[in-house]
């Protein structure tokens, strides 16, 4: 069994009276696809939100790297190796492709704003190693083709291969995808499984992934966690999760 | 001592390689930057590649299938082969599984060379149904990390392998090559075929060779020129001017960086030598016409004016012929001043800056789409050719273009045209036979050597060959005069609104069609009258695109009208399609021409509604997604009738 690089321990968040998550806890090993499911207001995104820090946790602590916190502070995620995208697409939409892209490498650069200013020494050889990796990246995901495109011209789904792009630019360790595939056609959701497999396979990233759509869940991940009103009611592989009658109970409702 | 004769592949590329060893051979765009190969940087990888393949078991006669798009590890694969005496066999990129199957069976091919997992994938999926095919190499190792057959190795590796196989016996290279000869077998290419199974074409080196030869004499090619090569390899046309005339005049081939790239990559490059098929131009010209309705009213008024003046002089100004061709001062000027303000820029965008000699091919171009290349200054020339002729039987010569023609014969080519108006064909650069299929050869090419084209036509009066249709499309109407179903679609197919088009009228009393809609333009053309639509199937029974496509059908009914022998296949009635016709389902052939025989059986309701005179009809077809899945889209069409001119209607207007 590998490693554990992420564990959350007795995590609870609450929004004034609205409880968010109660206590829950679950482990993420290294190099694998852990997705995160249940039904509209579960917890999902808060889960992931609490994970890299945008949210503070009532109770609970995270553990990564070795390190055991209740917070990481948002910055301080990024600088650890844990990218994410978002939900609803968070770009610079009247900027290109490419340069969206180069944005996710700023945490790399060294050199000082006065230098990139001027684009020399230090800062010009910088550009042009963060240009390369940019452009594997943008190799990676096939989207040479609109390399130039300002972002706003894109359709849906590409907008979320871009988006993912951005979180790979950071050479995450960890990376966390907020339903990568919400709102897309099934052409697009197949091309965004498999290059969300790939990224696990060819950089070993390790992968935590919220996810609605149930089929692409049970065919990508390794293990699941599911979460309802706030509680995790089961975790395992898919097929565990998939014959758990809780699991069932809670995707075709049951009066509570 | 005397030099070896240049007359194989591998030879031609020794030759190179010791000639203008610095010289670019190829180039191939990869993470955003052009990345070039000399000749002598290609020439060992071919030898790692060859020798490679000689360790692991490759002998002379051998078949080498090459499947993927343009890349350089492909084409020096094919190189490899031939050094090696061996055949390759290119595949179309996207066929399904059971075409390759075929086409691997079909050549006994027992090592395949793949561009990336996509194609491995497909490859594996056949193993079990083509035992001989024993190993499989790959280019793109994106993906394929994990796979474990014994069978697949990376090319890479195979280079490795052959570069240690030629450290223990150093020379084997050169002796391969010094054993090749020129009759023997230089590649197998599979032809589409409009019916049936594939057939494999044989191609010797000395065929394709002399038709290389032939070109770079004809239009002058010298080792300067600038090609990008973009479509599938497995096409005759793309084997002869990026493989074979590059080996021969010794110019570099660029590849793009992917499918989608290619008109910034043609930008890029800004070839000299241009090869497109008429729906290349046909896209592109779409794509311009699109982009200047959005443009601002100064730009519009600026782009129409101009654009008159080049269909009046822009021709024969582009001939060269400004003088004898009656082009007056005041038109030369304006033509001047049009070229700084409109084709040039146009030119600029399309990538076709330094184009010197531009080809199409394939399919007949509509004159209108031609002579607007040609108006704005691209000299841009027909050939006539199939794969059995190595595309070598007429091109039209610079300065003597006629629209309408494929131009005269070229040299070294025999040219009859048989009783039933068959075109048949003699020259050098014939194929040798069909690979396993004795009863074709003997079909097609005749005692005296001659080849079966199949093509209908007739040479004019100054011996340029036009051709009307295919012999065995060319039809009759009920009251026995012509229908020729190909030359009403080509001009249908003109319309940027209309993608595909398919016409019936063989012992039939009038002529009806199927149209596809194209929905890049006619979905533009629906949001700027803010017609909203859910998709294909909506939008193309919208009653306003029908009333749009009948418009259309409308005008080529009076271009038709113009013609006596014509006039009477003019349109009546005609349905707007509910899905696209499609390859995968079997409706066009891969080079996109459409199968209208299958097509008659496959839609007999619609077609039997046509004639029936009803004016709507239930269908359901069944239809293969990419991911080889089938569904189902049933509609209800709708059958519109359109209007019909006299000879004497047409005359003003046209």
């Amino acid at each position: 069994m590998s490693a554990t690089v992420l564990a959350v321990d007795g995590i609870s968040l609450a929004f004034g009276g609205v409880k968010a998550l109660q206590d829950v806890s679950f482990d993420v090993h290294q190099s694998e696809i852990r997705a995160i499911i249940g039904p509209n207001g579960a917890g999902k995104s808060s889960m992931l939100n609490v994970i890299n820090g945008v949210y503070r946790p009532q109770a609970g602590t995270i553990s990564y790297k070795g390190r055991t916190r209740r917070r990481f502070e948002p910055h301080e995620a990024a600088r650890l190796g844990i990218a994410r995208t978002f939900q609803n697409i968070a770009l610079f939409r009247g900027m290109t492709v490419l340069d969206n892209i180069m944005t996710g490498r700023n945490l790399k650069m060294r050199s000082g704003v006065l230098a990139q200013a001027l684009y020399w020494g230090r800062a010009r050889r910088e550009e042009l190693e963060q240009r390369a990796q940019v452009e594997r990246i943008i190799d990676f995901l096939e989207i040479q083709h609109i390399r130039r495109t300002p972002v706003g011209r894109l359709p849906y789904g590409l907008q979320k291969r871009v988006e993912l792009g951005r979180a790979l630019a950071a050479e995450p360790e960890l990376l966390l995808l907020d339903e990568p595939m919400a709102g897309m056609n099934v052409e697009e959701k197949q091309d965004m499984c498999r290059f969300i497999l790939d990224v696990n396979d060819q950089f070993g990233t390790t992968i935590v992934l919220i996810e609605h759509d149930m089929s692409v869940v049970m065919d990508l991940s390794h293990r699941v966690v599911v979460l309802d009103y706030g509680r995790k009611i089961a975790d395992g592989t898919p097929d565990e999760v998939r014959s758990n009658k809780d699991v069932i109970d809670a995707y075709l409702g049951v009066a509570h | 001592m005397a030099e070896p004769a240049l007359d194989t592949f591998p030879r031609l590329l020794l030759h190179h390689a010791a000639v203008r060893p610095a010289r670019p051979a190829i180039r191939e765009k990869d993470l955003g930057i052009w990345q070039t190969w000399t000749w002598a940087q290609s020439l060992e990888h071919v030898r790692a590649i060859a020798c490679g393949l000689a360790a692991q078991g490759f002998r002379r006669g051998d078949h080498l299938a090459v499947i993927g798009a343009n890349r350089p590890r492909l084409y020096w694969s094919m190189m490899a082969a031939q050094a090696l005496g061996g055949v390759p066999v290119p595949l179309y990129e996207d066929a399904i599984a059971s075409e390759t199957q075929f086409v691997i069976d079909d050549a006994g091919v027992r090592f395949a060379v793949a561009e990336d997992q996509e194609q491995v994938d497909k490859l594996l999926e056949v193993l079990g149904e083509c035992p001989r095919l024993e190993r499989i190499y790959y280019d793109d190792p994106r993906g394929l990390r994990h796979y474990e057959q014994p069978q697949l190795a990376s090319l890479e590796r195979l280079e490795a392998l052959g570069r240690e196989a030629e450290g223990r016996d150093p020379g084997l290279f050169e002796r391969e090559v010094a054993k090749g000869r020129a009759e023997d077998v230089a590649t197998i290419l599979y032809t589409s075929g409009t019916t049936g199974h594939p057939k494999g074409v044989i191609l010797t080196h000395a065929a394709m060779i002399a038709t290389g030869r032939a070109y770079t004499e004809f239009e002058k090619l010298t080792a300067d020129e600038e090609m990008l090569a973009y479509l599938p390899l497995a096409w005759v046309g793309q084997n002869l001017f990026s493989y074979s005339q590059s080996t021969v005049a010794g110019f570099c081939v660029s590849c793009p960086e992917s499918a989608e790239t290619v008109m910034t990559d043609l930008r890029e490059i800004g070839p000299t030598y241009y090869f497109a098929p008429p729906r290349v131009l046909e896209a592109l010209l779409t794509q311009v016409t699109i982009r200047m309705e959005d443009a601002s009213r100064p730009k519009r008024a600026l782009y129409r004016y101009f654009m008159d003046v080049a269909r009046r002089v822009g021709g024969r100004i582009t001939d060269g012929r400004n003088v004898d061709g009656g082009v007056g001062f005041g038109d030369r000027l304006l033509y001047a001043l049009g070229d700084l303000l409109v084709y040039g820029p146009l030119r600029n965008v399309l990538g076709m800056s330094r184009v010197r000699v531009a080809y199409t091919a394939g399919e007949a171009i509509g004159p209108d789409l031609f002579v607007f290349y040609r108006s704005i200054g691209i000299n841009l020339k027909q050939l006539y050719g199939q794969t059995e002729t190595t595309v070598y039987v007429c091109v039209q010569p610079d300065g003597a273009v006629k629209p309408d023609t494929v131009g005269p014969p070229l040299p070294g080519v025999e040219l009859r045209v048989a009783e039933s108006g068959e075109v048949l064909v003699r020259s050098p650069g014939l194929f040798r036979e069909y690979h396993r299929d004795p009863g074709a050869t003997a079909e097609a090419k005749d005692a005296q050597g001659f080849f079966h084209t199949g093509d209908a036509g007739f040479l004019d009066a100054d011996g340029h060959l036009k051709i009307i249709d295919r012999a065995k499309d060319v039809g009759r109407l009920a009251d026995g005069t012509l229908f020729a179903p190909k030359y009403i679609e080509n001009k249908l197919k003109f319309f940027p609104y209309i993608k595909e088009a398919v016409c019936f009228g063989h012992e039939r009393e009038m002529a009806c069609a199927f149209v596809n809609i194209d929905m890049e333009a006619i979905g533009n053309w629906a949001e700027k009258r803010n017609l909203p639509y859910s998709g294909y199937v909506d939008l193309a029974s919208q009653p306003a695109v029908i009333e749009l496509i009948r418009d259309c059908i409308e005008r080529v009914n009076r271009d038709l009208a113009a013609d006596a022998k014509l006039a009477n296949s003019q349109i009546r009635r005609f349905i707007v399609l509910h899905k696209e016709l499609d390859a995968d389902d079997g409706e066009l052939t891969r080079t996109r021409k459409v199968r209208r025989r299958h097509i008659a059986e496959k839609y007999a309701t619609l077609v039997d509604a046509l004639y029936s005179g009803a004016d709507h009809v239930f269908v359901e077809t069944q239809m293969r997604f990419e991911d080889g899945r089938t569904g189902t889209v049933s509609a209800d069409l709708r059958i519109a009738d359109a209007k019909l001119y006299s000879a004497a209607a047409a005359r003003p207007a046209a």
